[in-house]
C-alpha cells in the first residue's frame, strides 16, 4: 500500500499531537497534578464547553481587532512602499522611521496609545497595526523593486508610460512577496492584538481572549486560562491557513506545473 | 541616385561606463538591409554593449548610432521596428503565452482585435500555436524562448536584436533553433545582429562574423560567409562548415585572453 507525501503531511502532525496530548493526560492523571498547577486536556475541555459563549464572544473582540489591523496594514502598507519606491530619496529620508517603528518593542509604547487614543478599540488596533505594517511595507516595497531588469528593459524599450509600467510590470511582480509579507503579517496583527489587550487591560463588552487569560490568572481558573489559549492558537492557525490558501490561489500561475 | 542608408550605422561609437571602465573604444561598423551578422569574442570584448547601444538601451559616450540613417525617435514607425531577444527568456509569470506575445504590440497602442490576430501567425512560426494559453512556468526552457523569439517576431520587425537567445539551452534545442532562426531569417529577409559565444552558431546563422577584443572591447576582424549557402543540417556536416568554424576559430585564438606563459588546464 502506498501511502500520498499530502496524506503523511496531514496525518503526521495530527499524529504527534494526539500522542503529546495522550501523554499530557497521562501524565497528569499518573502523578495526580493538582488542575492550578497543570490542568489535563480534559479539564481544558471541559472548560472550554463551560465558558464556551463568553470565551466565543472574546475571541470574537480580539478577531475584530486582528482583521481591523490587517486590513488597515494592507492598505496603509501598501500605500507607503508605493510612495517609497517613487525616489530613491524618499525612501532614504523614510525608510528609517519606518525601521524605529518595527523596532520599538509595542509594549512600551502601547499605554502611551491607549492614553493618546480615548476609544479602547481603535487604540488597541493601532497598536497591532504597528506591529502588522512592517512587513507588508518592506515585502511590497521589494517586490516593486524585484522586476526582471530584462522584462524592463523590454518595457522601456517599447517606450512604455508610467502607468503601463505600473501596472503591467511592477504590481504583478510585487504580487509574490507581497502575498510573503501578508502571510507573516497576518499572525502579527494577532499577536499585536492580543499583546495590546494585555496592555489595555480592557474588560467590559469588548473584553478580548487576553483579558480572559488575565482574569482567568486572577482567580485561579487556570483550565479556563489553557482555553482562552487554545482559541488564540486555532485562531492563528486559521488564519495562517486563509492567508497560505489565497496565496496559492493568487499565485497559481506562478507555480503552474505542466 | 543616392545609395539606400545601411540599416545601422555606428560612426566612432565607443562606451565609457560610469565606473571608468571602457566597455568599448570608437568602432565603426554598418549592417546592411537583410544582414545576419554574428558578434563574437572573449568574455568582457563588449559584444552585448554593442548591442545594448543599438538597441538604444545603453547610450554612447561618444560617436553616433545612426538607425536607417536617421535617430532613435524614428524607431517604431513603419518599417523601422526593432526587436530585442535577451539571453534570458524574460516572460511575465503572471500572463500566458499568448499574453506574454501580444504585449509588445499592447505597448506599442495596436488595437486589441488586431493584435490578438497576429498572435496565432508568430506562435506558428516558432512551432508553439499548441501553447498559447499555457503559462512559462509550464514550458521547457526551449519553449520559453520560442515565446521570447515569437513576441520579437510578432512586431515584424525590421531589424532583429539577439543577445546570446540560445546560450543557456542543450545543445540539440539550440541547434534545432538555429535552424528555425536561419530559414525565419532568410524567409522574411529580417536584418539581424546576433551575439553569441559560439562560433558554431556564429558559423552557421551569419552572412558576416564580427571577432570582437576585449581591453578595450573593438573589431578584431570581420569574417563574411556567402549567404546563398543553405543553412540546414547539410550545410553543418558540409566541409565549408568546417572550413568556416576552423578559420573562425584561428581568429578567435587571436584575440584569446590567454596570454604566454600562463599554464592551461
Amino acid at each position: 500500500m502506498t501511502v500520498s507525501p499530502r496524506a503523511i503531511a496531514v496525518a503526521a502532525p495530527i499524529a504527534v499531537g494526539v500522542l503529546v496530548l495522550l501523554a499530557w493526560q497521562a501524565a497528569c492523571r499518573l502523578w495526580h497534578i493538582p488542575p492550578y498547577l497543570m490542568p489535563a486536556p480534559t479539564d481544558i475541555g471541559a472548560s472550554l464547553a463551560a465558558n464556551g459563549p463568553a470565551l466565543l464572544h472574546a475571541l470574537r473582540s480580539t478577531l475584530a481587532v486582528t482583521m481591523a489591523a490587517l486590513a488597515i496594514s494592507v492598505a496603509g502598507g501598501v500605500l507607503s512602499a508605493f510612495l517609497l519606491v517613487q525616489s530613491r530619496l524618499i525612501e532614504t529620508s523614510l525608510m528609517p522611521y519606518v525601521i524605529i517603528m518595527q523596532v520599538t518593542p509595542i509594549v512600551a509604547i502601547a499605554p502611551l496609545i491607549i492614553i493618546l487614543v480615548k476609544a479602547t478599540m481603535p487604540a488597541l488596533v493601532v497598536c497591532a497595526t504597528l506591529i502588522a505594517i512592517f512587513p507588508i511595507i518592506s515585502n511590497t516595497l521589494q517586490g516593486l523593486r524585484s522586476v526582471d531588469p530584462g522584462l524592463e528593459s523590454f518595457f522601456r524599450m517599447h517606450k512604455a508610460s508610467r502607468l503601463q509600467m505600473l501596472l503591467r510590470l511592477r504590481i504583478p511582480s510585487a504580487l509574490p512577496m507581497f502575498m510573503a509579507g501578508l502571510r507573516i503579517s497576518s499572525g502579527l496583527a494577532l499577536v499585536g492584538a492580543v499583546v495590546a489587550e494585555f496592555v489595555a487591560g480592557t474588560g467590559g463588552s469588548s473584553a478580548g481572549l487576553a483579558y480572559e487569560i488575565l482574569q482567568s490568572g486572577f482567580q485561579m481558573d487556570i483550565p479556563r486560562m489553557f482555553a482562552a489559549l487554545a482559541l488564540i492558537t486555532v485562531a492563528g492557525l486559521v488564519l495562517y491557513g486563509a492567508t497560505a490558501a489565497l496565496q496559492r490561489l493568487v499565485l497559481r500561475r506562478w507555480q503552474a506545473q505542466g | 541616385m543616392l545609395a539606400p542608408a545601411p540599416t545601422i550605422h555606428l560612426q566612432s561609437v565607443e562606451k565609457v561606463f560610469p565606473n571608468g571602465v571602457r566597455g568599448l573604444a570608437p568602432l565603426d561598423l554598418a549592417v546592411g538591409q537583410g544582414e545576419l551578422v554574428s558578434l563574437i569574442g572573449p568574455s568582457g570584448c563588449g559584444k552585448s554593449t554593442l548591442l545594448k547601444l543599438i538597441a538604444n538601451l545603453h547610450q554612447p559616450s561618444g560617436g553616433a548610432v545612426r538607425w536607417w540613417g536617421e535617430d532613435f525617435s524614428a524607431i517604431g514607425r513603419e518599417g523601422r521596428r526593432l526587436s530585442f531577444v535577451f539571453q534570458d527568456p524574460t516572460l511575465m509569470p503572471w500572463s500566458n503565452v499568448a499574453t506574454n506575445v501580444r504585449l509588445p504590440l499592447d505597448l506599442d497602442g495596436v488595437p486589441r482585435a488586431q493584435a490578438e490576430a497576429r498572435i496565432m501567425p508568430a506562435l506558428r512560426q516558432v512551432g508553439l500555436e499548441h501553447a498559447a494559453k499555457r503559462y512559462p512556468a509550464q514550458l521547457s526552457g526551449g519553449m520559453r524562448m520560442r515565446v521570447s523569439i515569437a513576441r520579437a517576431l510578432v512586431t515584424r520587425p525590421d531589424l532583429l536584436l539577439m543577445d546570446e537567445p540560445f546560450g543557456a539551452l542543450d545543445e540539440f534545442t539550440r541547434n534545432r533553433l538555429d535552424e528555425d532562426m536561419a530559414r525565419l531569417c532568410a524567409r522574411d529577409g529580417l536584418t539581424t545582429i546576433f551575439v553569441t559565444h559560439s562560433l558554431y552558431e556564429a558559423a552557421f546563422l551569419s552572412s558576416r562574423v564580427i571577432v570582437m577584443a576585449a581591453d578595450p572591447g573593438r573589431i578584431h576582424a570581420e569574417y563574411v560567409i556567402d549567404p546563398g549557402m543553405p543553412r540546414d543540417e547539410a550545410f553543418r556536416m558540409s566541409d565549408a562548415f568546417a572550413r568556416i568554424c576552423r578559420d573562425l576559430t584561428a581568429l578567435l585564438s587571436e584575440v584569446s585572453p590567454r596570454r604566454a606563459g600562463e599554464e592551461g588546464i
